[in-house]
């Protein structure tokens, strides 16, 4: 055969392979996002965990808070069960639960006593600490949809992925109305 | 630049082989030194690493801030898998990273720097270094030490046995007297300065790695000026770390020679300065990208080429830095200084192997294994323990 004709495969054979390398880059992303995706709704089931635990521990030191008590406890079992009825319902159930934990960890600022319990403070760098990895994980996530996108997105590999099918990725946006109010502290002295 | 070192090498091998007559053997000599030392960094380094520096490894019950800071890390930084978490008995500040693979890392820490540091600083100090293991900087330090350590052999050997060959000039070599000379010279001269060169390159390329450190914490953490102030505290501190040694060092958030006499801008560093470092940081107001890390480093440096890679600057969006305080209402009460310092302490006590008993006096003592007794007295009350 003629040379050019020998040119002419080696152009496609570079070409597929560059394809493959481009789609397998394309797969390998998604996944990621996927995978954050999941990390998050870990993370988010930890702190359910944490709950009743905080509860109890606070309970003996706060006898007169129990409106507070009990509405973390409300908005825990509530976020437990929009686990799995779709990302809107869960935000939400989420962002309520986050303003409730807000409201109880404000209050007991006004507990000395509760606030040098050896238990407490090791249960609040646990709520700390899963609170910052729910972020960390949202992070995460809203990185690799970043990444994801722009992979989609920008030639040459918006070729591919509009040949085989790979769709945009959303972002992770939750209005967690109920975390930016201000928590309305009462300073009423407790009636002993 | 590490092409640079890797050329070198090819180089001189070359180079020597040639003045022993056969230029290929001398470069696929050199090849296999510098593979036969690679396989031993590789599979040796990180035990080597973790027992000179006498670290010891923490569980998540030690000391759950640290720990709760190095998943936290994990997951910003989307590390595959949670590395191994090690405390150094070591009153000096610093913290290193090792691991070949990002499924296989440790992250080490002084318990000087852990006690002096609050939450925001350790996040960034953690950062720093989880980075290291993510952008496989461990990886590509331990290939270029490798690199300049065979090109600082075949040097040193290779002048040696020029020296004392006499130049060996065999019967079969082609051109005449003069260009064997020639070729002689050449190659002493690649011998002296190669490995100087190689050291430079060396040092440039610890140096960058750091840059893209510093900036990986502030992308992770969002927050740069946590890890600054982290570094205005290591930067006023002085203690010389004991176990460190100038293999060890690009591996260290600071470099632990920094007090011996070494200027600022030194080439022969494998760290920025410190006060560079935190300016950088400091001026990242318009977010924690790569891109703006790159800009603030222009803007220290008054123009001037950027330091990010072109593979981090690639598709790097605009994000946000976080607010100065973590959400406040959510925020711990920093365990004050005093209560840091002991919680380090004890657990240093405690995985030396001694017992600690709590006395209802409010003391803790500490009793050593060996002690050889039942029973101990408490020295403020009296009371008397079981041990």
């Amino acid at each position: 055969m003629a040379v050019w004709a020998w040119v002419i495969i080696g152009i496609v054979v570079v070409l597929l392979f560059y394809f493959v390398f481009i789609f397998n880059g394309l797969v390998r992303l998604r996944n990621q996002v996927k995978n954050a995706w999941a990390q998050i709704d870990v993370q988010l089931k930890r702190r359910h965990d944490l709950i009743p635990n905080l509860v109890q521990t606070v309970q003996g030191y706060m006898q007169y808070e129990r409106a507070t008590l009990e509405a973390v406890t409300k908005a825990r079992n509530v976020a437990q069960q929009a686990v799995g009825q779709g990302v809107g319902a869960q935000a939400k159930a989420e962002g309520e639960l986050s303003g409730a934990l807000t409201r109880l960890l404000a209050v007991v600022e006004r507990y000395p006593d509760l606030k040098a319990n050896q238990n407490f403070l090791a249960l609040q760098e646990q709520l700390t600490s899963t609170e910052n990895k729910i972020s960390f994980s949202r992070q995460f996530y809203n990185d690799s949809v970043l990444n994801y996108n722009n992979k989609t997105q920008m030639f040459p590999s918006n070729i591919v992925a509009g040949m085989t099918g790979f769709k945009q990725g959303e972002f992770f946006e939750v209005k967690e109305a109920e975390e930016r109010e201000v928590p309305k502290v009462s300073f009423e002295q407790p009636k002993t | 630049m590490v092409a640079a070192l890797g050329i070198l090498l090819l180089l001189i091998g070359y180079g020597l082989g040639l003045a022993f007559g056969n230029g290929i053997v001398g470069l696929v000599i050199a090849l296999v030194i510098w593979a036969i030392m690679n396989l031993i960094a590789y599979f040796q380094g990180d035990s080597i690493l973790l027992s000179m520096s006498r670290a010891i490894k923490i569980s998540p019950d030690d000391h759950p801030r640290l720990y709760n800071v190095v998943e936290e890390m994990k997951i910003a930084s989307g590390l595959p898998k949670m590395p191994d978490v090690y405390i150094i008995d070591d009153p000096a500040l610093n913290a290193f990273a090792t691991g070949r693979d990002p499924n296989k890392a440790s992250v080490a820490i002084t318990s000087g720097l852990l006690e002096k540091l609050n939450r925001d600083e350790l996040e960034g100090v953690i950062g720093h270094e989880v980075s290291h293991i993510k952008n496989r900087d461990v990886l590509l330090m331990a290939i270029c030490s490798v690199l300049l350590g065979t090109i600082v052999i075949l040097a040193w050997y290779g002048s040696r046995a020029l020296i004392f060959s006499g130049g060996g000039s065999r019967r079969s070599s082609k051109g005449g007297g003069q260009g064997q000379l020639i070729i002689l010279a050449v190659a002493i001269i690649l011998m002296i300065l190669a490995p100087i060169i190689a050291q430079l390159i060396y040092f440039a390329i610890s140096r960058k790695r750091e840059y893209l450190a510093d900036a990986s914490s502030a992308l992770y953490t969002r927050y740069p000026d946590g890890l600054a102030s982290a570094l205005e505290k290591l930067g006023a501190s002085t203690g010389q770390l004991k176990s460190a040694n100038q293999a060890t060092a690009p591996m260290y958030i600071v470099n632990p020679f920094r007090k011996q006499g070494r200027a600022a801008a030194d080439l022969t560093s494998t760290h920025p300065p410190i006060s560079e470092r935190i300016r950088i940081l400091h001026a990242m107001a318009g977010g924690a990208s790569y891109a703006d890390y790159d800009k603030a480093y222009q803007q220290v440096h008054k123009g001037g080429a950027g330091v990010m890679p072109a593979a981090a600057l690639a598709g790097a969006g605009a994000v946000g830095l976080r607010a100065a305080a973590p959400e406040a209402t959510l925020k711990e009460p920093e365990p004050s200084r005093v209560e840091r310092t002991r919680e380090v302490g004890d657990l240093l006590w405690q995985k030396s192997g001694y017992k600690i008993i709590d006395c209802e006096c409010g003391t803790r003592l500490k009793v050593p294994s060996n002690i050889g007794r039942a029973t101990v007295k408490c020295p403020h009350c009296g009371r008397t323990h079981n041990i």
